[in-house]
């Protein structure tokens, strides 16, 4: 079976009904991907297929002969979107965001908000509550940010 | 330019965002095989049979008769087996462990146990077997009843389980080494495990090491139960010479491991016309399930926050944590505190109803200020910001114009007022002793503390502390990877306590080393001398007093303080509950690294948001049947509303550069705003989570 893995052209042998996931993170040693529940809903997994996001744990390995698969190493280590998500605290304990960062790669120009919560509405953090992940995600697409916290100090 | 107070880059590296950083499961060793733990699939009952109904070729099987010193996982009681031996207590006890180096065949193993069944026991209000039980008394509570200016409300107040869910599921990896074994995994507390697997092991194996792995979350669900998979796997692993990795699955995880305690508070207040508190008596029941785990300081951190941050002369706080036949309970950031605060946060509400009040001005009546007295005596210092917090937070989100604008709508908003004690109760921290050390290098120095950064920030923050206290530059700190034959025990990562307790010791270790280096820098002393290490123990505040048989005294050094409010739209067709801003107004003393505080704050009052509306746990036959993220909802970005969060700073002199502790403050406070906002439109909620169907009910009644 014939896919492209992050930009090269990769064989694979072995069962088509094997989970993506873990042909993924056991035969192509890409752990960038994240398992979080096996079963589709928190999206640490999360792949683009043909440019889309999908949870690779809930997909079958043969269904993917012939597609154009991106994890998040195929980001290499320079995007933009990932330093965000560092200075901007989208990451804290970071089990989410390689699955995160690759959700986000779906969104057009100059989103707003509710195109950023959309993007990622399956995609869970347990950590951040979210805001920080739309500001990430929102500098990185030059968008401004609604800016509502600050520190006030009494003397 | 200073570290503390900037938000510097994070010690993490980019690895977490590129994929790069090591989980447990990332990691692989040479021969490892993968570990499977066999689990009761009954609440009660003792075991008559187990039956190996696959192919054992190839596989290691452990049970209790390969415990090889005592098989209880040594916290606070020893009462929790390993491997259950003739009786099971809960469901989904461990009671067999299987390990092969494919791990479909572990995975397609079947185990037949055969049982003979006992009644369980789940209410744990007709459980006679306490665990714990606690009483504070200030005054008398009796006296004031008779007095005619004194109206008397009662109310119950329940919440229910709720599960962490970390997005990575606990795992660990025993590796045999040297005659002993070394553990990697996704702990926040490795010298919990360390204490648990020498129990376990005994003198036979003295070299033990655990090293923490990064670690995909924790809000206290991996304080205690990775002590349990951890010397599961050392097992397999000393039974089979391998390496031994136990990952669970979600569902494992969901149904097995600890959750927060379910709670039962009663509250019966005697308040005068006008609006002061009088007497206050408060009963509190914790569902500890099937073992002691943590529950005896859960309770006791329940127990002193129950009273809410108000002044009350006639207090009295009775308390217990019980056995059920569930799987254990356990820490859950708040610990304790997020359950009694939601209820006497309601009961306020119904108390200003009750005498037709306003609820904010019967806080302002009635809220704590420096001088005043708590229920276990102590006097509070100038660092106490009750009314602070309470009027920001009022005067920020317009509140009472909106109160009464939103009025006969479907609009709505709540408050809730908080405080958590930081740090461990009471002479917790002066009993602990923790110690920290800083390492001099070749180009700067080197933290080395068994503290776990589990996504708080542990790492920045500490090395923005010793930075500023040493004078050097930031990026000349570096932070050990916490292994514990390599670092000082600085106690364990819970309880608010690494900014304020260990930053505390590395600012003072700082300290010494700078008067070491007399006047060198790192480097230059380095080159010069050679090696060079400061090790301190943390000494509490010298006016601490805690009496533990009384429970009277300075039960914290210091308490953050918030006052969360909630505005919400309500559905009357669908009973759904749609959030539409929250504002988290809170004080910890000073931010160390405010954009990491802030996602402290962001992070905690999503979960406090989940508690309150979404993270139903059910619980069928004493086991969790919603144990999938498919049917147990946490919030997403669709839930989510706007957070505004407003940190005020009233420093703690007692803290490194004024810092308090800030992890689990946050959750304190949005399930009381979210359910007296409810209570606005006339929902009568003593219950959470306020599902729809539970609102149903509440609209019904």
């Amino acid at each position: 079976m014939q896919f492209t893995l992050n930009g090269t052209m990769k064989e694979i042998t072995g069962n088509p009904a094997a989970r993506l996931i873990d042909v993924l993170r056991e035969e192509c040693l890409l752990t960038g991907v994240k398992e979080g529940c096996g079963e589709g809903e928190c999206g640490a997994c999360t792949v683009l297929i043909d440019g889309e996001p999908v949870c690779s744990c809930i997909i079958p390995a043969g269904q993917v002969e012939g597609a154009d698969v991106v994890t998040i190493e195929g980001l290499g280590g320079d995007h933009p979107l990932q330093q965000l998500f560092m200075n901007e605290v989208g990451a804290q304990c970071g089990i989410c965001t390689p699955g995160m960062i690759m959700a986000a790669m779906k969104l057009g120009d100059a989103p707003t908000l509710e195109d950023v919560k959309t993007a990622l509405a399956g995609n869970l953090c347990r950590c951040t509550g979210y805001s920080a992940i739309y500001r990430a995600v929102l500098k990185w697409k030059g968008m401004s940010v609604p800016e509502s916290a600050g520190t006030l100090v009494i003397e | 330019m200073s570290a503390v107070g900037n938000s510097v880059a994070r010690k993490d590296g980019i690895g977490k965002a590129t994929g790069a950083a090591l989980y447990a499961d990332d990691i692989v060793f040479p021969g490892m095989l993968h570990g499977r733990t066999i689990r009761s699939t009954i609440p009660r009952g003792r075991i008559k049979s187990i039956r190996y109904d696959f192919d054992t070729s190839g596989f290691i099987i452990v049970d209790y008769h390969d415990v090889p010193s005592k098989n209880a996982v040594d916290l606070m009681s020893q009462d929790q087996p390993f491997l259950a031996e003739h009786e099971v207590k809960h469901m989904a006890e461990p009671i067999v462990l299987l390990a092969h180096e494919d791990k479909e065949r572990v995975n397609a193993a079947k185990v037949v146990i055969e049982y003979e069944e006992e009644e369980p026991l789940f209410d744990p209000e007709k459980s006679d077997l306490v665990f714990k039980s606690i009483e504070i008394l200030k005054g008398d509570v009796d006296a004031p009843s008779s007095r005619d200016d004194v109206v008397i409300v009662e109310g119950t107040y329940t919440t229910g389980h709720q599960e962490h869910v970390y997005i990575e599921p606990n795992g660990v990896i025993a590796v045999p080494e040297n005659g002993g074994v070394a553990i990697y995994g996704s702990v926040q507390c490795p010298f919990y495990v360390i204490k648990a697997l020498r129990c376990l092991l005994g003198s036979a194996h003295p070299n033990v090491r655990v090293i923490q792995t990064e670690t995909g979350g924790g809000f206290g669900g991996k304080e205690e139960y990775p002590s349990m998979i951890a010397g599961h796997a050392v097992m397999l692993a000393l039974k089979s010479g391998r390496p031994v990795k136990i990952i669970y699955d979600r569902e494992e995880d969901m149904v097995a491991t600890t959750k927060r305690h379910p709670s039962i508070v009663r509250h019966r207040t005697a308040v005068t016309k006008a609006g002061k508190l009088i007497a206050m008596d408060i009963d509190v029941i914790l569902d500890g399930g099937a073992y002691v785990t943590l529950s005896p300081t859960v309770l006791s951190r329940g127990c002193i926050h129950a009273a809410g941050p108000y002044l009350c002369d006639n207090t009295r706080i009775r308390g217990k944590a019980v056995f059920t036949n569930t799987p254990p309970n356990g820490a859950f950031r708040g610990f304790g505190a997020p359950q009694t605060e939601f209820a006497v946060e309601v009961h306020m509400e119904r108390i200003a109803e009750q005498l037709g009040m306003d609820s904010i001005e019967l806080r302002r009546i009635n809220a704590l200020k420096p001088g005043d007295i708590t229920a276990t005596g102590q006097i509070l210092r100038d660092d106490c910001s009750a009314h602070m917090v309470l009027e920001e937070a009022v005067r920020r989100t317009d509140f009472v114009k909106k109160r009464a604008a939103w009025k006969g709508t479907n609009k709505s908003i709540g408050l809730a007022l908080f405080y958590h004690g930081a740090g461990f109760t009471g002479a917790g921290e002066k009993t602990l002793k923790s110690k920290a050390r800083l390492e001099l290098t070749p180009t700067g120095v080197r933290i080395a503390v068994g503290s776990t950064e589990i996504g708080q920030g542990t790492r920045t923050m500490h090395a923005q502390i010793v930075t500023d206290a040493l004078g050097i530059p930031y990026e000349s700190v570096e932070v050990a990877q916490p292994d514990t034959s390599k670092v000082a025990d600085s106690g364990p990562t819970v309880a608010s306590r690494t900014c304020m307790v260990v930053g505390k010791i590395l600012e003072e270790c700082s300290h010494e080393m700078k008067e070491k280096l007399g006047g060198l820098s790192p480097a230059e002393y380095y080159a010069k001398n050679g090696e060079l290490s400061v090790e301190r123990t943390y000494e509490p505040p010298d006016w601490i007093q805690w009496d533990d048989s009384l429970y009277r005294g300075d039960a914290y050094a210091t308490y953050g303080w918030g006052c969360d409010v909630a505005e919400l739209e309500f559905d009357a067709d669908t009973f759904e509950v749609k959030p539409i801003k929250l504002t988290a107004v809170q004080e910890f003393g000073r931010p160390i690294h405010p954009a990491l505080a802030r996602g402290q704050i962001e992070g905690g009052t999503a979960q406090g948001l989940g508690y309150a509306l979404l993270e139903r746990v059910v619980m069928r036959n004493g086991a969790m049947a919603n144990g999938q993220l498919t049917n147990y909802v946490i919030p997403t970005t669709l839930d989510m509303p706007e957070v505004d969060v407003v940190m005020m700073e009233n420093p703690y002199p007692g803290g490194p550069f004024g810092a308090k502790g800030l992890g689990e403050l946050p959750m304190d406070g949005p399930a009381p705003a979210v359910v007296n906002a409810l209570r606005q439109l006339g929902l009568d909620v003593r219950d959470i989570p306020a599902t729809p169907e539970h609102l149903s009910n509440c609209a019904a009644a």
